[in-house]
């Protein structure tokens, strides 16, 4: 089960953070910045897999991370899941975002935390995987989102607009995440439904 | 139209420009969290960002609790909340209004309202329960995406009394048309099974009916239900093992829509989620196994591609093979897997097989030996993550061998992590390893012997505990564990002391293993109190670990058979110790208040005076009892009777252990006295037949300085593992396994060789014998080398002829022995061996004493320039009478050609006589192997007459014996006076002619054609020119040194860490054109030095002694000689090294 997602960027701020376990308010922010110190401290040419951590858990649990530009992402696992499993599920997290925001960068997961909360509900639920084709998760976020738009009609106009200028408002902030080596391919295949 | 661009471009000031004013009621509130973010980012202080939060917190309290305020608005205000709440500043204000949005709003600001309440609420929050309806309305909604929200917030947390309320809603979402809400209803099932599992019993058929849901997304939510469940308890659902094959075939197979593939692998994360739960219901199951060996198979040989996701299915699957019931071909795939993993150069892999390997390990430690250098690089990783992984493959396979290796690696490990969890958990693996295993055998082997009070600190050290409950846990139950599976083998092999102790923990602790019956415990426990030798002491410490044990039924019974058998015992300890057991086995309530758990360390009271009797002693008095007496005035009247022994209460009560006065011994104490003997007491039991403990393999790891150092191991365990065929009484069978078994050393590189012997000490004692050592081949020393004689004669007639013969030959005896520092000590050492033989020694050293000295002189002077062989200097003195120089020249020649094959490529000493009759001529040299000076003896028939008694007399008997390194003995006799390797060394060879003599007789049974008598003479010969040879230290360094092949690190750290040093200025040679490179090649050459680096006007060099201690030096060129600076650890060394230095440059 996945007990918590965090996502935070280099200097350590906080960028989205999911627990699918309770713990105090003081403890969430306890683990994000140890896990911030744990994860920060590692090269980039180490493995993508830590071990323990005293709050979350103890021995059973262990962080799994990848490091993307500006951002760690960090899921917090206990030993029933895979760890590569995990490690291209965030691949399929991050990929994903990058395609409904259209090149994400870390201002799209601070002006949007809504919308970022969205889509991780689609890929986990209650720390279960639920899915993990990235066609999917996008269907169920548009779907989600086309209502919103009809809702939201002329009144989002100005929301939409200030994305679209958001990246002039702000340059000393990283633009892009950088995806990786990774290239996916999504063929295009129809439905099998 | 226009208007969405006007509203743009109203909204593009507040963006654009920084001194927006945030309070303005016309900016969007996004502008606001905008302005929040950006105002946070330019905040430099974490003080101004709680004041600018606090602020912005203050503002939004106002806003929502405003009844102005639409749910538009309140939606913005929720997602400001919830980025300060993800900072960490509580906004509970804001809670009630989340419900609130998720009640009233439109879908929208709904979904808002049911994240915020994910976020800030957790099960037991109390305003959740007014979310319940909500849920409920919601989960009736036609909106699907209204259904789809309550799903994923009741999966998220849902009071745990209002499942009732909402799981018929839920159920009934399974057989929705639509597959994401039968895919969330089962996982939000599933959620319910976890908090409340005996709500959902009655669901299990529609679990059953998700698995063959037509979609498959909703079949792979619904295997995280079975995953837990059949973890839960496998043997309840074999029967579904056929479905799961059949699943994981198709998916394999590619049957599953293409839409499912990742990287063209088909659904990976249903396979990795399957071949778990295979894994599970395979385990201990062959049939369940059989089942799925075929699909296993096919995964394996699928999962080939190039890329992440299909290592982790291969991971799975390796993982499950070896969990399965076995199968010899998957097994052989699953472990070239490993491999693969392991010498993966990409990290994550690598980290992945060495966890595959720590799994397997302990079923198939082969495979750890496959792989020892590769986990040796690996405990050198420097990704501590990679480290740390190493180490825990360690503790699997810790054996009684290499528990000083690893536990020293762990604490190196140690000293460098600062990370408190890692630490914790490593401390607690020492402590198990070492600090239980340690004592186990520290108590089996001082058994009785020992002072009460070490195995009262060690109860003490126990009970008291270490600094983290969870550490005192481990330490606890790993010594529950060993101590039941002693007793489970032969306790009564036990000593008392350690009987007491081991019933002492198991009454305490036994209740930490899980699993583990009290009743089975006491079973153990009572058959101890039938065992003839436990004694009475013994017997009343084991049943009172058996009253605090007695629960239930079973021990009831047991108690009440105890006290039948015992009860009647002469012991009036035993008897009341039995009363009690009985009684507080019948009485729980009372057991627990008189022997509460975990109460070793509190502090008892014990009221001297016993005044709680005081009403007692009244109510007698006054019934006419006899008032006290004190013992002294009872003495008299007592005198004749005889007195009640009071004593056994003392030492039977173990709760009186805390408060014990213990003597100041702390547990390292304790350990050094038993020097380390780590030998594993598990084994011990297991031993049969022997009282002994089998002390092979077993090491000193304990000195006086602490630890010894890490070489000892490797070389011991190399010692352990050579059989000794040469001692077997199959000759010719032994003579060839010999050959066979000592191939020329292949030359490695230093550091290489360095990880090797790490290997080998690591990986000691795994898997059999000849897999286990590395380099043990190369290591090997040779004993003994012997040719079979071609035929066999017996010389009774000749024996007496050639024995008065040898005495005449005493010229060339005397040179021999003829040494200034053949004294006395040697003398005795030699009397010794050959006890009867010492007068008449003694006689030929005295007569010799008059022309010593000259001769000795003579040795010397004419130490031949050429050549800097010891021995070649002797020859050229016993040459002296010319009756033996002329034979002896062509023999040099001849004999070498009889040299062992194993040795004729080796580099040689001219072969010299020792001595010669008018039949036999003996002759030695010594042979330089790089591990190893060997010293070979001829023996040689010289007359044509003799032939038939010499056995074949043309060609020459040649017998090799290590001179160093030597046997058991040189180590035994090293003196205390004597530090440092080279009087070791010279012990070793006087020692050495014990081994000689012994070697010499063998050489005569052999060959059965020497005279006893002759033999012995020849003995003390060899003996006398051995000792002549080589007590010169300084020329033993001839022979001994050889080269030490270190980096300029290693140098470095090396030099640092030698005491001894010494420094002189010597010539520098003139002919090359560069004189540092050229001295230093000449010295390089003449000495068998390493010249480690040469860096501008400086060169480092380095030596060792023949497996010894090493020796540094460092030349600098100054002012037209070269200064060097030597250190050793060895006071002699430095001094020696630097004779032969000027030697070898004035030479040349």
């Amino acid at each position: 089960m996945i007990k918590a997602i965090l996502i935070f960027n280099n200097h350590g701020k906080p960028r989205l953070s999911k627990f699918y376990e309770h713990y105090s308010e003081d403890t969430e922010q306890q683990i994000i910045r140890e896990t911030f110190h744990l994860v920060s401290k590692r090269d980039e040419n180490v493995c993508n897999f830590l071990e323990g951590g005293m709050l979350i858990g103890g021995s059973d649990n262990k962080l799994i991370y990848r490091h993307y530009a500006t951002l760690y992402f960090v899921f917090c696992v206990d030993s029933s899941e895979s760890e590569l499993g995990i490690l291209d599920l965030i691949q399929v997290f991050v990929e994903t975002l990058d395609k409904c925001f259209e090149n994400v960068c870390e201002l799209d997961l601070i002006f949007h935390v809504d919308k970022v909360h969205n889509i991780l509900a689609e890929m986990v639920m209650g720390g279960m995987v639920l899915e993990t084709n990235m066609n999917e998760i996008i269907t169920q976020v548009d779907a989600q989102n086309k209502m919103e738009k009809s809702e939201a009609g002329i009144a989002g106009a100005p929301a939409r607009a200030v994305s679209a200028v958001k990246n002039m408002n702000l340059p000393e902030m990283p633009r892009n995440i950088n995806i990786g080596d990774i290239s996916i391919k999504v063929p295009n295949l129809p439905s099998f439904k | 139209m226009s208007d969405v661009v006007e509203k743009t471009l109203t909204a593009l000031p507040s963006l654009l420009s920084l001194d927006s004013q945030p309070g303005s009621g016309k900016l969007s509130s996004t502008s606001k969290l905008g302005n929040l973010i950006r105002g946070i980012t330019e905040l430099t202080s974490k003080h101004e960002e709680e004041k600018l939060i606090q602020r912005e917190l203050s503002s939004i309290k106002e806003q929502v609790a405003s009844p102005n305020t639409s749910m538009r608005q309140m939606k913005e205000l929720m997602v400001r909340a919830i980025y300060c709440e993800m900072l960490g500043y509580e906004a509970s204000f804001s809670y009630i209004h989340a419900i609130k949005l998720a009640q009233q709003g439109t879908v929208l600001e709904k979904r808002v309202g049911y994240l915020a309440v994910s976020l800030f609420l957790n099960e037991s929050h109390e305003l959740l329960l007014l979310l319940v309806n909500t849920v409920l309305k919601d989960l009736q909604s036609t909106n699907l995406i209204e259904v789809c929200m309550a799903l994923t917030v009741v999966s998220q947390m849902f009071p745990k009394d209002m499942i009732p309320a909402i799981l018929p809603l839920v159920e009934e979402k399974l057989t929705h048309p639509k597959e994401i809400i039968r895919r969330k209803a089962v996982l939000a099932l599933y959620k319910f099974y976890l908090i409340a599992p005996n709500q959902v019993q009655h669901i299990h058929n529609k679990f059953r009916k998700a698995l063959c849901d037509k979609d498959p997304g909703v079949m792979t939510a619904s295997l995280h239900i079975y995953l837990q469940m059949i973890k839960e308890n496998p043997e309840g659902y074999k029967d579904l093992t056929a479905s799961f094959v059949t699943i994981l075939k198709q998916v394999v197979g590619g049957k599953l829509p293409m839409d499912f593939n990742y990287h063209s692998v088909p659904a990976p994360w249903l396979q990795i989620q399957l071949l778990r739960i295979l894994s599970l219901l395979g385990k201990d199951d062959q049939s369940t196994s059989e089942m799925m060996y075929e699909v296993l198979d096919e995964s394996l040989r699928r999962a080939e591609m190039n890329h992440n996701i299909t290592y982790a299915i291969l991971y799975e699957c390796v993982k499950s093979i070896y969990t399965i019931h076995p199968k010899a071909e998957l097994l052989e795939k699953a472990a070239k897997c490993i491999g693969n993993f392991v010498l993966s150069p990409k990290i994550n892999l690598k980290y992945l097989g060495l966890k595959a390997l720590t799994y397997v390990v302990q079923q198939d430690a082969n495979l750890a030996l496959q792989h020892q250098l590769t986990i040796i690089e690996c405990l050198d990783h420097s990704d501590l993550v990679i480290k740390r992984e190493t180490l825990e493959l360690l503790f699997r396979i810790t054996n009684a061998q290499n528990v000083t290796v690893i536990v020293e690696k762990m604490l190196e490990f140690l000293r460098l992590s600062k990370d408190d969890y890692t630490t914790i958990d490593l401390v607690g693996k020492v402590a198990e390893l070492w600090f239980i295993e340690t004592m186990n055998t520290v108590f089996s082997l001082g058994g009785d012997m020992m002072q009460p009070d070490i195995p009262n600190s060690f109860l003490r050290l126990l009970s008291e505990g270490f600094d983290s409950t969870e550490e005192d846990r481990q330490l606890r139950l790993f010594a529950v564990d060993s101590y039941v599976s002693l007793l489970q083998g032969e306790p009564g092999r036990l000593p008392q002391r350690f009987l007491q102790v081991i019933s002492w923990v198991l009454g305490e602790y036994s209740h930490l293993r899980e699993g583990l019956e009290p009743a089975t415990t006491l079973r153990l426990l009572a058959k101890l109190l039938d065992m003839k030798h436990t004694s009475s002491e013994t017997k009343s410490w084991v049943l009172l670990a058996m009253s605090k044990l007695c629960e239930g039924p079973d021990c009831v019974s047991l108690a009440q058979e105890l006290s039948e058998r015992h009860g009647g015992s002469l012991d009036t300890v035993l008897r009341q110790r039995v009363q009690e057991l009985r009684h507080l086995s019948e009485d729980a309530e009372l057991r627990a208040s008189v022997l509460p758990r975990d109460a070793a360390q509190e502090p008892l009271e014990v009221d001297s005076s016993l005044s709680f009797l005081d009403g007692f002693v009244s109510e007698a008095l006054s019934a006419g009892a006899a008032p006290y007496k004190p013992p002294h005035q009872r003495q008299e009247e007592l005198a004749q009777a005889k007195a009640l022994s009071l004593e056994p209460y003392g030492l039977s009560l173990p709760i009186s252990m805390s408060s014990c006065s213990l003597a100041d011994r702390q547990s390292p104490t304790l350990l050094s006295m038993s020097s380390g003997l780590s030998g594993n007491s598990t084994d011990l039991s297991h031993k049969g037949g022997s009282t002994t403990l089998k002390l092979d393999g077993v090491k000193r790891v304990w000195g006086k300085d602490g630890y010894l150092a890490q070489k000892e191991p490797v070389e011991e365990s190399a010692q352990v593992e050579v059989p000794s065929p040469l001692c077997s009484p199959s000759r010719q069978g032994g003579a060839d396994s010999t050959h066979s078994q000592t191939p020329t050393p292949t030359p490695t590189p230093e550091p290489e060789k360095e990880k090797q012997q790490l290997a080998s000490s690591l990986f000691v004692g795994l898997g059999s014998q000849s897999s286990v050592c590395l380099m043990g081949k190369s290591e090997q020393t040779p004993q003994r080398f012997r040719r079979k004689a071609k035929g066999q004669g017996s010389s009774s007639g000749a024996s007496e002829q050639i024995s008065n013969s040898h005495y005449s030959t005493q010229s060339t005896v005397d040179n021999l022995l003829c040494n200034n520092l053949l004294d006395s000590t040697v003398t005795s050492d030699l009397a010794v061996s050959t006890p009867e033989q010492t007068p008449q020694l003694s006689q030929e050293v005295a007569t010799t004493n008059g022309t010593c000295d000259a001769e000795q002189d003579l040795i010397e002077e004419t130490d031949p320039g050429n050549s800097p062989s010891l021995i070649r200097a002797n020859s050229t003195v016993t040459a002296d009478p010319p009756a033996h120089k002329d034979p002896d020249r062509p023999k040099d020649s001849c004999l070498s050609s009889h040299l062992p094959a194993e040795l004729a490529g080796l580099s040689h000493s001219e072969i010299i006589p020792l001595c010669s009759s008018q039949n036999l001529d003996l002759s030695a040299c010594h042979v330089q192997k790089e591990d190893a000076l060997l010293l070979v003896i001829f023996i040689e028939n010289s007359s044509d007459s003799d032939i038939e008694q010499i056995g074949g007399g043309e060609k020459p008997q040649c017998v090799g014996v290590p001179v160093f390194p030597d046997g058991e003995e040189a180590s035994g006799s090293r003196g205390a006076g004597w530090d440092g390797v080279l009087p070791a060394a010279f012990w070793g060879i006087s020692s050495h002619a014990v081994l000689l003599q012994t070697s010499i007789n063998q050489f005569h049974q052999v060959h059965c054609f020497l005279p006893s008598d002759l033999l012995l003479s020849m003995a003390l010969l060899t003996q006398s020119m051995l000792v002549s040879c080589f007590c010169l230290t300084s020329l033993l360094f001839l022979c001994l040194g050889r080269p030490l092949c270190v980096s300029t690190e290693e140098y470095g750290t090396l030099w640092l860490a030698f005491s001894q040093d010494t420094k002189q200025n010597l010539a520098l040679l003139n002919d090359g054109q560069d004189p540092l490179t050229a001295t230093l090649d000449v010295l390089k050459n003449k000495l068998q030095l390493h010249v480690v680096d040469i860096i501008g006007a400086e060169g480092i060099v380095a030596c060792r002694l023949l497996q010894g201690q090493p020796c540094l030096m460092h030349c600098r060129v100054h002012a037209g000689s070269l200064a060097v600076w030597l250190r050793s650890p060895v006071p002699d060394l430095p001094d020696c090294l630097l004779y032969h230095c000027q030697r070898a440059l004035q030479e040349h």
